[in-house]
Order: structure tokens, then sequence, then C-alpha cells
């Protein structure tokens, strides 16, 4: 369809406008992290790695940094059995009760996570389950369930199930036939579904204002908390390493999902 | 009537079976979402015998409903921007040739896969007074005094918006690519001109898209939390900041409970209206 030259440059524009706009903090942090100055000027006056040495020199913030990754590692590790059983079950039995179980599951993304950390917050001061490794590891296998199970009922609709059920007829056990035969199709799902399980486990903050401390005290809160005090530049250079490791995680789990489909 | 009919046994089992292997992810929900949630419900009307002072007190005292206005306020702005901004690149990103679409989904992407926390910071850093924004707007003689762009409703417009813009483009994307471009073209070839064609065709095929979105930012903006906290400079309290200081600072957990009730019972109106023209899951699928 043609379209005259003038109304096309003025859409280009716009859409080139919100693009850099989505785009500008993620463009500003990295050259930030990099300033040698603690004065939020830009560009910076000269470049230096103070904030990264201040970062991996810090006791406080290596604690988080391990707490956090420790943290995504048992998320990952619960959330993601967890959340293929539920998903084989829901896209194996098309019930009523199942779909409203898949309902239930979706819950973490549907209640404001305010909402569910105070709750949280009650519940777990009552069970001693304040500033616990346990406590805040369920609270994040919560929140990353809704992601595996996404994911991989997605890749369960892909696959042609008669190839379990020829595995089974031929003599396999359901669990062996799961395993060997419709794991390996749908491995690239699972593993999407881990990987943002794990991010989401990371970046958790809210949850972690209320329920973490203490020697089991996030790298998000630790971050929050010196961001609600004073503009810290350690913080850019955390952003940007945060940032990176992320970009690099979406992109290895989607170039897995690419070459499954 | 004794024997069985062996497919019904069969079938009974493979539902037991199903059931089973939902029963942990599910028991985790129960477990971290709905007790606790039936716990603050059952909190905000218990102290010390049934009350509903708590409930009163949201809409006879002035914090609160003041704060409910903000809310709602700032979600509506909230939406209707990222509509403003988002159908242009969904509609840029659904059109435009390799590899312009994927560069267009990746500049989406990349900051929605960003710590909100690491996107907070980055626009503390742009927008405070001697900050980015204020050095080149002044560079450009285009101001001679700092603007104050964060720690107030603006900084927080501003951030919100950029946190929840893919919320809105991702929707939007994925229904506009099923639109066929025949439609168009025939619309052309009847002589409509583009803007006719897009306005009594595209458009209208594209709601879909616009409410889910519209939707999906409203109910975040609802409950938004660490945004607010970071960019309001204190004075833009919103719901979720509310609740938080009722618990954190004044030990308040009958009024947090009930405030928390209120914004949960109209992110659930809000889905259930919707949810009658739009399936949910599709809808939660974008987040």
């Amino acid at each position: 369809m043609k379209t005259s030259l003038l109304p096309r440059l003025a859409f280009g524009l716009v859409v080139g406008l919100v693009l850099i706009y989505l785009m500008l903090p993620v463009l500003i942090i990295v050259p930030m992290s990099f300033s040698s100055t603690r004065f939020l000027t830009f560009p910076p006056p000269a470049l230096s790695l103070r904030w990264y040495q201040e970062y991996f020199g810090n006791p406080n913030w290596m604690q988080g940094t391990r707490m956090s990754l420790m943290l995504g590692v048992l998320t990952v590790l619960i959330a993601t059995p967890l959340g293929t059983a539920a998903a084989y079950a829901i896209s194996n039995a098309q019930n009523r009760l199942m779909r409203s179980l898949h309902m239930v599951l979706m819950l973490p993304l549907i209640v404001p996570i305010i909402i569910v950390a105070i709750g949280i917050f009650f519940v777990y001061a009552k069970l001693g389950l304040i500033q616990t490794l346990t406590g805040l590891v369920l609270a994040n296998v919560m929140l990353g369930l809704p992601y595996v199970i996404t994911s991989v009922v997605a890749g369960l609709q892909s696959f042609d199930k008669t190839q379990e059920m020829v595995a089974r007829s031929l003599g396999m056990n359901r669990l062996r036939a799961f395993l060997t035969v419709t794991l390996p199709q749908i491995k690239a799902s699972v593993f999407a579904g881990a990987v943002f399980a794990f991010i989401s486990a990371i970046d958790e903050t809210i949850i972690a204002l209320f329920v973490s401390g203490g020697q089991y005290q996030t790298l998000t809160k630790r971050m929050f908390t010196a961001l609600r005090d004073e503009i810290d530049p350690t913080i850019a250079s955390i952003s940007t390493l945060l940032t990176a490791a992320s970009f690099l995680l979406v992109l290895l789990a989607m170039s897995g999902q690419k070459k499954e489909a | 009537m004794s024997a069985i009919d062996p497919s019904l046994a069969h079938q009974r089992r493979e539902q037991v079976l199903m059931t089973l292997l939902a029963a942990p992810a599910v028991l985790v929900i129960v477990a971290l979402v709905v007790i606790p949630v039936g716990w603050l419900a059952a909190q905000s009307i218990y102290d010390n015998g049934f009350t509903l002072e708590h409930y009163r007190r949201i809409f006879t005292e002035e914090v609160y409903w003041r704060s409910f206005a903000l809310t709602f306020r700032l979600a509506l702005t909230v939406t209707l921007l990222t509509l403003l901004l988002g159908y242009p690149v969904a509609y840029a990103a659904a059109h435009a040739k390799r590899p312009w679409n994927v560069l267009i989904l990746a500049c989406v992407m990349l900051p929605f896969w960003t710590s909100v926390l690491v996107r907070a910071y980055a626009w503390l850093v742009l927008l405070q007074r001697t900050g980015v924004a204020n050095q080149l707007l002044e560079r450009f003689g285009l101001i001679t005094e700092p603007l104050a762009m964060v720690h107030n409703e603006l900084g927080t417009v501003i951030a919100t918006v950029h946190i929840l813009l893919p919320f809105m483009v991702l929707p939007l994307y994925s229904t506009m690519q099923k639109i066929p471009r025949d439609l168009m073209l025939a619309g052309a070839s009847l002589g409509g001109g583009p803007l006719y064609s897009f306005l009594r065709i595209f458009l209208p095929l594209s709601l879909p898209g616009v409410v889910a979105g519209l939707t999906l930012v409203f109910v975040l903006t609802l409950g938004f939390y660490i945004t607010p906290e970071l960019l309001g400079g204190g004075r833009t309290v919103m719901i979720s900041m509310v609740v938080s200081r009722n618990v954190e600072l004044y030990a308040q957990w009958g009024a947090a409970s009930a405030v928390g009730v209120v914004l949960l019972a109209c992110v659930l109106a809000i889905f259930a209206a919707v949810g009658r023209i739009i399936p949910l899951d599709k809808m939660l699928g974008q987040k």
C-alpha cells in the first residue's frame, strides 16, 4: 500500500523516540558504572573501575550477591520439577478440575505482590520463618512456578503425545517414557522456564524487603535500602552486571527455544 | 451394573494421577498465596472480635481515600500513556521487515528483562536535579533552572510508563501480527485511503490486544510499589505504600490488611470483568 513519505517519516520518528526512551536507562547505566567520580555527571569525566572495586571489595555486597545466587539456584531446583509436573498434568487432563487448578497456579501473576508479601510476612511471623533461607526459597518457588508452567505447557502443546503413548505401549513405564521420549523434546521449554524462574528470584525485591534480613539479606534488598538513603554509584556497577547477566540468560533461553521450534 | 467399564476405570486412574502430579505445585501456591491472603482478610475484620473499623477508616479518613484516588489516577495516566506510546511501536514491530522488526522487539525486551530496581535507579540518575536530563536541557539552553522531574508524581509516571510499556507492546504485537495483510490491501483496492483502512479495518481488529494491554498495565500499576517508593520522594503515596507503611512503621496490621483486601478486590473485579471478553490465561501469557 502506498503511503506518502511524510507520514511515514513522522511515524518512524515517533517509534524511534519511544525506542530511545525504552533503551535510555540501560544505555545510561553502563557509562555511569565506569565513571571516576561520585557525582552523576554525564558523560563521565574519566573512566575507572572504581565502582566495580567498591562492589567486589565490600563484604556486604558480596554477602547479598552470594545469597541471591544461592536463592536463585535453590528456587530453580525446586520450581522446575514441580512446575514441569504440573504443566504435564495440565496438558494431559483437560477436565474442569484441572482448569481451575491451572487458574490457582497462575495466582502469583494475578494478586499484587505487595499483598502477597504482607500476607506471607504475617504467616511467617507466626511460624518463625522470617529471616530464614527456607522462607525466602519457598516464596520464590511460588513466584517462579507460573513462569515454568507457562513455558512448559507451551512446549507440550507443540509436542506430539502419541510418541509417549507408543513408548508406553512398547512396555516402558510412564515415568521412563516421559524422561526418555517426552522430556528430551521439550527440554528447551523446561530450560527457558527455569531461566525465567531464576531471573525472577534474583530480581525479587518486595517479599525480600519484608522477610529477608540479617545474614539472609538478598542483593536486591541491600540495593533498595541503599537507593532509599542516597544514590551510591556502586549500584551502577551492580546494575550493569545484573543487566548483562539477565540479558545473556534470556538469549540463552531463547536460542534454545528457537532450535526446538 | 457391577462391572465397571475398564476404559472408565482407566480414565479415573489417569485423572487421579494427573491431579497428584499437579498437587505439589498447587500446595505451594495454596500455602504461599491463598493462606497468606486469607489470613490477611481474616485479620482485616478480626481485632479482638469481629470489627469493620478498619474498613470504615478507609472510607472516612482522608489519608486512605486520597491514596486510593491518587493510585487510580496514576494508573489511568500510565495506562493511557503506554497505549499512546506502545501502539505505534507494536505496529512498527508487526509491519517492519527483518532486521528492523527484530531490532524493535529487542529494544522492547531488553528493558523488560532488566531488574525493576535497576531501572528505577537509572531514572533517578537521569531525572534528578543535577541529573543527565537537566544537564542536557540546560546545555541546549531550553531551561535556566533545573526542573523537578523526580521525587514527585512526574518521576513516578516517567519510570512506571517505562517499566510497563512492554506489557502493552507485547499483547498488541501478538494481536497485530495475526491481522492478515490482505485485508488492508482489499480495503485499499476498494478505494479506502490508508487512514480510512486503518481506522475501519486495522484498529478494530487490534482491539483485543488493546484491551489485554490496558488491563495488564492498569492492574499492575494499581499494585506498583518499588518505583513510586524510590521515585515518588515520599509524597506520591500509592496504596501499596500505605499498606507497607502500616506494617513497617506503625505496626497497624489490621489497617494494612483492610487496605490490601480492598486493593485485591479492585484487581479481581477488573480481571473478572475483562475476563468475560478475553480469556484470562491469554492475557497472563504476556506476563
